[in-house]
């Protein structure tokens, strides 16, 4: 199990990396959510379900749909 | 300047964490708050899943200042967008593949949503998740297809209102038994069966409808809102 928390943090740490990095605002946004799926994850793993649940609802799926919006509405949607 | 002032603010916390790092004890715990919930939780609020009877029972009044604050957010967000105009040019329809998703997963969004929210004293979840399930669900057909109106604005903005005042409501027929605000009525019935923990289903009913009319209302007015492209 220890190896598999390993491998989701070392994965969580590389992605919020790229969100810095990547120059494309959409791949950023998906590497943002990248960081919140691995944190729900490690949720489940020290048996906090609920915690998890909300998580990957509003951290990995509705505020990356919101930044999304936000994306568009400012004109920086398209992927480069 | 900008950058002195982020090297400042880096400092700062660093030396903030350090700071806690010295003086707290992680692994012993002052807090002996939870065990004592584990004990008295399922007798004091026939919930099964504690982490409700926390939410709704013991911290009821957090929840409706949680409520309160989301309800905040969601209305400035909607001041600060303003008014389409009407000329404005809509965005094409989406593709097939997003147009038929959306129109499979809407009804199985709905049901898993309020599934979430009815179960919310019995299994993890419960108003919050299974409210933003049911907004996604009202935002994917608006997704596929830019322009259509699923539901009236007012409408959504009144069933809003209704769910907050039923949260409220409840809590307040508690204060005429003379009990605290917010205090668990009705049976408790059994544990673990879907229709138990007296009023605390019902209250995470009003929360998930009004976390999910709020949220839905925010995502399509965003939608809405013109892109410069």
């Amino acid at each position: 199990m220890e190896a598999v928390i390993l491998v989701v943090v070392i994965v969580m740490l590389l992605s919020a990396a790229a969100v810095l990095l990547f120059k494309d605002f959409l791949a950023a946004l998906a590497a943002m959510s990248v960081v919140s799926l691995g944190l729900s994850f490690l949720f489940v793993v020290v048996r906090a379900p609920d915690v998890a649940m909300t998580e990957a609802a509003i951290g990995a799926g509705l505020s990356s749909l919101l930044f999304a919006l936000a994306l568009r509405r400012l004109g920086l949607w398209r992927s480069q | 300047m900008r950058r002195f002032t982020a090297a400042l603010f880096l400092l700062g916390l660093g030396v903030m964490i350090a700071a806690i790092y010295q003086h707290m004890d992680f692994s012993n715990t002052a807090v002996n708050a939870g065990q004592a919930i584990n004990v008295v939780a399922a007798q004091e609020t026939g919930a099964a899943n504690f982490v409700t009877s926390v939410v709704l029972a013991y911290r009821g009044i957090d929840t409706l200042l949680e409520l309160t604050i989301l309800f905040t957010a969601a209305m400035i967000g909607g001041m600060v967008l303003g008014r389409r105009r009407i000329d404005a040019p809509r965005d094409p329809d989406a593709g097939f593949i997003l147009r038929t998703g959306a129109d499979l997963l809407f009804p199985l969004l709905l049901v898993v949503g309020l599934y979430i929210i009815l179960h919310g004293h019995l299994t993890p979840g419960g108003g919050f998740q299974g409210g933003v399930i049911l907004a996604s669900a009202f935002f994917l057909p608006l997704l596929a297809r830019p322009g259509i109106t699923l539901i009236d604005q007012r409408i959504v903005s009144l069933v809003e209102g209704l769910a907050g005042a039923t949260f409220i409501l409840i809590g307040l027929l508690a204060m005429f038994d003379g009990k605290e605000f917010l205090t668990p009525l009705f049976d408790k019935g059994e544990l673990g069966a879907l229709i138990s923990a007296g009023s605390l289903p019902v209250l995470y009913l009003a929360v998930g409808i009004k976390v999910g009319a709020e949220l839905a209302g925010l995502l399509a007015h965003l939608a809405e809102a013109e892109a410069l492209d």
